[in-house]
């Protein structure tokens, strides 16, 4: 149990439950309500099993019952780990190539098939899901909402930061966990609202029907007048030379592992993709005490809020854009990466090589919509909406937006007379969904005497909860556009800033400080800080490194004060005494040496040619780039020569790669014939088909 | 661009592919139509992968012991891995109505010289043994029948093609067949006209429409049968495994585990579903779990993967049409493969090399005989409009 993460700075503790069981004969002990990957991770194994083509070890890589890449023999059945949860005295052994499939003589009864009607079918409870199962319930709408997790709120249950966004329009300022409590209680008021969570959607057939396995071990086939898809997005990959080695996963797999399960996934990490899933998980790593050793982005900046990016770089990550990873490395799991920085082509440049240690290298490079439910129902002409990341990536406070617009058009389809939808949440969460826009430079405040707010936040984002906490009003941003940088208008109001810090404990960003110098001597900096507990906890008279905005050391200063109260909501406001000179440039502070980043003496050049497209089937890029070389521009003979996209995840992860592939060489994608998809999306046993109740 | 050839074949799947390959082979210039994007998009792709000579019909026994000849050789002769099996196949009988009808196939196919014989409950066990015994009766056996993958068997004919000189013509659709003096003379397409005095309708379960452009009715109607693939898992299942009871709204069902470790199935609706409507219907999958489960109940724990309609382009008789058409010298039936295209391709590609080269064999005499378009007195086939 040794990396069960014992003191989280924002979640709460899990209860200390242990159960028993065993991997390959050896006893160890996991936690209750774990599934069986977060209790083998917490016991240090992230080598889950060995394919059967080529015997590479597999390990976790989406987290989210989406491939099967962690699937385990569980007491004599395969099943994957990520979802199935741990029994006691459960028997666990890898899977060593194909499974053999257990004996069985008898035949449990056979129940029939259950047909259910509902009105509205979602399929997701996530932010977009449950907003507009809120919709509906107020309109007394008969809904059935499936999740296939044991808890409601999707992604929202392992996002512990504070929200963007406004405060009246999507909780802004509130950390994501508790946005899920609050959209899950308020949902769950409505009693025309009917929610199963464990039960995973397989499918949409042309009669109309939607497959579901009821709490995992019952199949029934549910008819809805209207479909409503909100299951959110699956995290896109990357090919290169060692891409599948155990610990190379996404970086929604890796939060899922830390802030649902609370297991230390890793000790020492490297990010590729610096969007905002993958600055926040780096984020969420260092929270959980675990070494971010780095972030590359191939961009030449990151593409995600420069507020996330210039809090990793004040904690003291190092951020290298205009790079590439190059390989992971390693035999059985990652033991380090090797990354380069990229020309204007978009290749490596020589020379620039460079080798870190590390055992996990988290994939963040973008989101693609969960498409293939509403796909098919729109192919079979059935009535059917999207919702949320579902329909178009982008934050969760618009899949919120999202969700509601979608609940309105939906009670409108069925008939009811709700009128038009508001154009203001249409508007909203277009304001919502937009992309960062100009950065304008720090602006520091000229005037050095009383106290003040100051803004570490330059880039066109939408987010103003500063504005509405602010009791004197002294902080403005346009209403109507809430994307502006926020400006300090005390001398427009009139009003002098009191120092309540409530400013900086909104600010999602951490990105304001209250600069005080009202008493005689150097002037005080109080920073927001997210490290109350777990190793970076800092005390009064300890000596501190600041940064600035960008992470550039300003000096060693002592804490004056920390201070963390129920209305900080376990963010602690540090106070630091520091040199006039430079305490208005003080944004954050150094928590991770740079030894921790430091590249080793000589770089690792991986020889083994693993760059793998499909991870079901090991189809490798080479056979693939050989074929359309050949000529090959239909995906499905492709598919048919190499068995790309034919293994369990029904090609949800090799699809966008295998058409990146062709875009790489030149082939518009008019000339390429896609992928056909056919049910299941998710793989159901015969037996559960057939009727068995498996468990009951 | 190439506008003559020596003969011209409608359709890049089961029947197509094989046929182009042993006509280029034996010197022909061929073309192949194919309005979809790649060969075996049609049909073939949706074929399980079960290739057999026991059948009943001497006409489909000759060409199928073709066949198996072929796939068997194909890997030592051509290199590539098809994924052929020799699993043999196997019809359980577990009620005594069952039981009669096979042994009094049985007598037949033996009679056709077939390696298939009858297993006493034991022995069916032995070679099956997660059968369910409840009830079971026994089993004909074939040990040479097998299995090969028809997507990968397709691209292999269809490659090789290609190294013989075969021109394949993609996302092009047959529009007319052209006839000068009564014969074919050529073909016209959506984007161009080709001279040749030979097309073969290799067109499958869309065989009807162009046979339509001069007139010939053939009588080929497709209806669709659901298949489905599980996950791998390791060897524990050899033969293909038919269930010819009658179950609710179907008929007969069968499964066996491909050489890479899944299984697929397929089962016959009763009442047969006319028409090419290809989307999946929810009705399938509890439809043919209960059936597999009852049969083997260790299946229970298989997960399925993936599942898909295919076309079965049907005759009346339930018989291929295969044969020149004695109103149109120079149009070649090669239709209505009943859903047996992919074991019958390779023979009947065989079979029409020899026709177009003239050497044909006593046997194949026989087998032009047996599935002649004209084999049904004033049947449509023959019928031609004005």
């Amino acid at each position: 149990m040794d990396y069960l993460i014992q003191q989280h700075p924002i979640l709460p503790p899990r209860p200390n439950e242990p159960v028993e069981f065993y991997w390959q004969d050896q006893k160890m002990v996991g936690q209750n309500g774990h599934t069986i990957a977060a209790a083998l991770f917490a016991n240090g194994i992230r080598t889950f099993g060995y394919h059967s083509k080529d015997h590479a070890p597999m390990g976790i890589f989406c987290a989210n019952g989406q491939c099967s890449q962690c699937t385990v023999i569980a007491d004599g059945l395969p099943v994957k780990a990520c979802m199935e949860l741990l029994k006691p005295g459960m028997k666990i052994a890898p899977v060593m190539g194909r499974p053999a499939l257990p004996e069985s003589s008898d035949l449990p009864p056979l129940h029939k098939t259950e047909y259910i009607n509902t009105s509205c079918l979602i399929i997701g409870g996530g932010p977009a899901g449950l907003s507009a199962a809120i919709e509906l319930g107020k309109l007394n709408i008969p809904t059935l909402l499936v999740d296939d997790k044991h808890k409601l709120g999707g992604k929202l249950v392992l996002q512990t930061h504070r929200f963007f966004g406004s405060i009246n329009a999507c909780y802004a300022g509130t950390r994501g966990i508790d946005i899920a409590k609050r959209l899950e209680d308020e949902v769950r008021k409505y009693p025309s609202v009917q929610i199963w969570c464990q039960s995973t959607a397989v499918a949409v057939f042309a009669d109309g029907k939607v497959g579901v396995l009821r709490q995992g071990m019952e199949y029934v086939l549910v008819t809805p007048k209207i479909l409503l898809v909100a299951a959110g997005a699956r995290e896109k990959s990357l090919v290169f030379k060692g891409n599948t080695l155990p610990g190379v996963y996404g970086a929604g797999a890796f939060q899922t592992l830390v802030n649902r399960d609370l297991v230390r996934a890793a000790e020492k990490l490297f990010v590729v993709g610096g969007g905002n899933v993958g600055l926040i998980a780096s984020y969420h790593a260092l929270q959980a005490g675990i070494k971010v050793v780095g972030l590359v982005e191939a961009l030449p900046e990151c593409g995600g809020y420069k507020v996330h990016k210039d809090k990793l770089a004040r904690l003291g990550i190092p951020i290298y854009t205009s790079h590439t990873v190059l390989s992971a490395n390693g035999t059985d799991s990652v033991e380090g990466i090797t990354i380069a920085a990229i020309n204007k082509e978009w290749k490596p440049i020589s020379g620039t090589e460079k080798t870190f240690a590390c055992d996990t290298v988290l994939i963040a490079v973008g989101l693609d919509p969960v498409r293939e439910f509403y796909d098919k129902a729109v192919q079979f002409g059935l009535s059917a909406f999207a919702a949320g990341d579902a329909e178009e990536i982008a934050e969760a406070s618009a899949a919120m937006f999202s969700g509601k617009i979608k609940g309105l058009e939906i009670a409108k389809h069925l008939g009811q007379p709700v009128g038009e939808i508001p154009p203001d949440w249409i508007r909203t969460m277009e304001i919502l969904k937009s992309r960062p826009g100009q950065s304008y430079g720090e602006q520091l405040p000229a005037e050095e005497q009383g106290v003040m707010p100051v803004f570490h936040c330059d880039q066109e984002i939408p987010c103003n909860p500063c504005t509405s906490i602010c009791p004197l009003g002294n902080i403005f941003i346009d209403d109507t556009d809430i994307r502006k940088v926020p400006e300090y208008i005390s001398k427009k109001t009139g009003k002098q800033c009191t120092g309540c810090e409530k400013c900086i404990t909104i600010c999602p960003g951490l990105a304001i400080t209250l600069v005080d110098y009202r008493q005689p001597g150097d002037p005080l900096v109080t920073i927001a800080y997210e490290f109350s507990q777990g190793k970076h906890v800092y005390r009064k008279d300890d000596i501190v490194t600041v940064v600035d905005m960008h992470g550039n050391i300003l000096g060693n200063v002592p804490v004056v004060q920390t201070r963390i109260t129920k209305a900080t909501d376990h963010t602690v406001l540090l106070k630091v005494r520091a040199p006039k000179e430079y305490a208005k440039k003080i944004a954050g502070v150094l928590i991770q040496n740079k030894e921790v980043s430091a590249s080793l003496d000589q770089y690792v050049n991986r020889l083994e040619d693993d760059m793998i497209v499909c991870r079901c089937e090991r189809v490798s890029l080479q056979e693939i780039k050989k074929l359309i070389a050949e000529g090959c521009r239909d995906m499905n003979q492709i598919k048919a020569m190499t068995r790309a996209g034919m293994g369990a995840c029904g090609a949800k992860t090799c699809e966008v790669i295998i058409q990146r592939a062709f875009r790489e060489m030149g082939i518009p994608s008019s000339e390429v014939t896609g992928f056909v998809h056919r049910p299941l999306f998710v793989e159901t046993s015969l037996g559960t088909l057939a009727g068995i109740k498996e468990g009951k | 661009m190439q506008k003559n050839f020596d003969v011209v074949i409608i359709g890049s799947g089961s029947i197509g592919t094989p046929t182009a390959l042993f006509l280029a082979q034996s010197g022909l210039k061929v073309l192949v139509l194919e309005k979809l994007p790649s060969p075996g998009q049609g049909s073939n792709k949706a074929a399980i992968g079960g290739i057999r000579a026991t059948h009943s019909d001497p006409a489909k026994i000759s060409l199928c012991l073709q066949s198996i000849d072929i796939f068997s050789h194909w890997q030592e002769q051509y290199g590539d891995h098809i994924e052929w099996a020799q699993g043999g196949y196997s019809f359980v009988a577990y009620q005594p109505k069952e039981e009669r009808t096979l042994k009094d196939l049985l007598v037949i196919q033996q009679r056709y010289g077939l390696n298939i014989q009858w297993l006493s409950k034991d022995a069916l066990l032995q070679r099956i043994p997660s059968l369910n015994p409840n009830g079971l009766l026994g089993g004909t056996y074939s040990p040479e029948d097998g299995s090969a993958s028809p997507l990968l068997a397709c691209l292999a004919f269809y490659r090789h093609s290609l190294r013989y000189g075969a021109e394949f013509h993609f996302n092009e659709i047959a529009q007319e067949i052209q006839l000068a003096n009564g014969r074919v003379a050529g073909i016209r397409t959506d984007k161009g006209i080709y001279h040749t005095p030979y097309v073969i309708n290799a067109a499958g379960a869309w065989a009807k429409d162009i046979a339509n452009s001069i007139g010939l009715d053939v009588p080929v109607l497709p209806d669709s049968h659901e298949a489905g693939i599980t996950e791998a898992v390791a060897d524990f299942l050899k033969p293909m495994v038919v269930d010819i009871r009658p179950g609710p709204n179907s008929a007969n069902f069968y499964f066996y585990q491909h050489c890479t470790g899944q299984v697929i199935f397929c089962i016959t609706p009763a009442p047969a579903i006319l028409g090419t409507d290809r989307r999946e219907t929810s009705t399938f999958l509890p439809q043919i779990a209960t059936r597999m489960v009852d049969v083997m109940p260790k299946l229970r724990y298989l997960k399925v993967r993936r599942t898909w309609r295919g076309l079965y382009p049907m005759t009346p008789d339930g018989s291929p049409i295969i044969g020149p058409e004695p109103t149109v010298p120079g149009y070649i039936h090669a239709e209505g493969m009943c859903g047996q295209g992919f074991m019958l391709g390779p023979g009947v590609g065989k079979l029409i090399t020899r026709l177009l080269q003239s050497q044909l064999t006593e046997k194949d005499h026989e087998t032009l005989r047996i599935l002649n378009p004209n084999r049904r007195t004033g049947g449509k086939v023959q019928e031609k409009l004005a």
